[in-house]
């Protein structure tokens, strides 16, 4: 990043795209900290969906209509607009998918099962969403291949020393988050990917935590695979994205087959499209295709790197009010983390904290994440997680804080279980 | 719009969650069942000693939220010594009046003080958590092992 002072973000200007952080909630002014569930779409991408489908909408790749073809070439800007944004070597690498969760699948299902066989290890880390973990876990059923994991420590920090020898000859894929969704953690990804291209293993990133915050650079981190979600980049549900390295994509086989994936069908042979169109069986999501491209344009038109130092303010800030707050326990306190801030209350289940901070117009995610190997890691039933964006500001934080102090006081000075007394 | 929940986590909720009410395990017992709410991770394990058609004895175990141990505690308060035809009518009771189905100001029902947790209708995403108990009384009256509130 240059040396230069970033000009700070117009936050006031910023969240009159956003209806919903301006219409009171439960009576309250809202304060939206859950943008690691799913961020809010700006007018801009609801505008850019909602004119599509009004004026430009059929399917696509198909037939001769100046209606289909200008279709196509939204459809298709849009995928260049994901190139350039991990500065991707080729659109032929971009295939639409639902989501991290499929792209992952995806993986998992034609790389996978073309590669791994008997005997073959399957190495993880311990801070993965279950979306990086369930689609390897099938696979290592059906292949007789098993499941290893890089452990972390109690910061959220991922333990390098042991990586190298978890990267035996049996480990043929690594499959790791940029961005931990519960704990915040930026993993050492370029480091990781040459340790274990150093070993000849292929490594699988879930981008989904990652892309609000970082630019993701795929030929700089030398990443095999990269997925991501539209809807946790501004953009909507319903699209994701999987990176590819050219070699690996070409040599997979097709994961669902039907229209649009093929060159030729004849009852005695078919012969399917290069990539990306052979992993795009069906009509896909167009107008969310096109809305991702319009949420790029959106976050580049803020800049990337400003959205982060803003983040960083919010985060830092954040960090320490809430340490201010007897107590109360932040889980993931690596260096360098993500606007992602989970905590425990002593004595106070997440669950009853999170409807405590809804009614104060505060909105959290409380609950395991999709990570109960994490949350087993830290001994604990569930967090809740504040998560900050580029619309955010510190008034936000204030109402956090004082949303928990609330919680508190309804719960009693000492909250702690003592079912003991009278078993 | 969701009503304060002050309403729900009044003093007899909170204290019940400090000090949960027959919170162990019946060894050995005639009936039991485990709980699980596998959207937010509340577990419960429920055991019984019924005799002659009576609860005679009840205790549950497991962690989960406040609205889930309050319940499971006042749920075993309530059922111990009842018949178990009274304890399941109990139970559609309760779970009819936490889903606003059952108002206990003109219904008729045995739910006494039970009727603490009628806020919950006003919390959709935590009827779950209030009726789990229930649900896990329910599965262990009819024989069943496993209880899911999915």
């Amino acid at each position: 990043m240059s040396g230069h002072a970033l000009a700070p973000l117009d936050v006031a200007l910023i969240r009159r795209d956003f209806p919903l952080l301006y219409t009171p909630f439960h009576g309250k002014p809202m304060h939206y900290l859950d943008s690691a569930v799913s961020g809010q779409m700006p007018n801009a991408v609801i505008e850019r969906m909602a004119h599509y489908q009004r004026f430009e909408h059929t399917n696509v790749h198909r037939g001769v209509s100046t209606l289909s073809q200008e279709a196509t070439d939204r459809f298709e800007e849009a995928r260049e607009k994901v190139r350039a944004f991990l500065n991707a070597p080729s659109v032929k690498q971009i295939i639409w998918t639902r989501g991290t969760t499929e792209s992952l699948n995806l993986v998992a299902q034609s790389w996978g099962r073309a590669n791994i066989t008997k005997g073959d290890e399957i190495l993880l880390s311990a801070m993965e969403h279950h979306s990086n973990i369930v689609p390897w876990q099938m696979l290592a059923a059906e292949k007789d291949a098993s499941i290893k994991v890089i452990p972390m420590d109690d910061r959220g920090v991922l333990e390098m020393d042991a990586l190298d020898a978890l990267l035996t000859p049996r480990v043929k894929v690594l499959g790791i988050t940029h961005v931990s969704n519960v704990l915040g953690t930026v993993n050492p990804l370029k480091e990781i990917i040459a340790a274990a291209h150093a070993k000849g293993v292929v490594v699988v990133v879930d981008g989904a935590q990652a892309v609000p915050h970082i630019a993701v650079d795929v030929m700089d981190l030398d990443a095999d695979f990269y997925a991501f979600s539209g809807h946790k980049l501004s953009g909507p549900t319903g699209i994701g994205v999987l990176y590819g390295k050219k070699g690996l994509l070409e040599k997979m086989p097709p994961w669902q087959g039907g229209g649009s994936m093929i060159l030729s069908v004849s009852w005695e042979k078919t012969t399917f499209m290069g990539p990306p169109g052979k992993f795009e069986a069906g009509t896909p999501p167009i107008a969310e295709a096109i809305g991702l491209g319009a949420a790029i344009d959106y976050l580049n038109a803020i800049g990337l790197d400003r959205i982060a130092a803003h983040e960083h303010t919010l985060l830092e800030y954040a960090t320490k009010e809430l340490n201010k707050i007897d107590g109360l326990r932040i889980i993931g306190t690596a260096p360098g983390k993500a606007s992602v801030l989970s905590f425990v209350l002593d004595g106070i289940h997440p669950h009853d904290v999170g409807s405590i901070l809804d009614h104060e117009g505060v909105v959290v995610r409380a609950g395991h994440h999709c990570a109960q190997p994490v949350m087993k890691r830290f001994r604990i039933p569930a967090t809740t997680r504040a998560s900050f964006a580029y619309f955010n500001d510190l008034e936000d934080v204030d109402a956090l804080a004082a949303a928990i102090r609330q919680v508190k006081e309804i719960f009693g000075s000492d909250s702690a279980h003592s079912a003991e007394e009278q078993a | 719009m969701a009503s304060d929940p002050r309403e729900l986590y009044q003093q007899v909720i909170i204290e019940h969650n400090k000090k949960p009410r027959n919170f162990g395990r019946l060894e050995p017992c005639t009936h039991h069942a485990d709980g699980q709410n596998p959207l937010c991770g509340d577990e419960l394990q429920l055991t019984l000693n019924i005799a002659e058609g009576r609860i005679e004895d009840i205790r549950f175990e497991g962690h989960g939220c406040a609205i889930d141990v309050a319940s499971a505690s006042l749920m075993t308060g309530a059922v111990k010594g009842k018949k178990v035809e009274e304890a399941e009518s109990m139970a559609e009771q309760f779970r009819r009046m936490v889903r606003g189905e059952l108002d206990p100001a003109t219904d008729a029902n045995l739910l006494g003080k039970l009727t603490l947790f009628q806020g919950v209708k006003d919390l959709p995403s935590r009827v779950k958590c209030a009726v789990l108990p229930w649900a896990t009384l329910h599965s262990a009256l009819k024989g069943e092992e496993i209880a899911s509130t999915e």
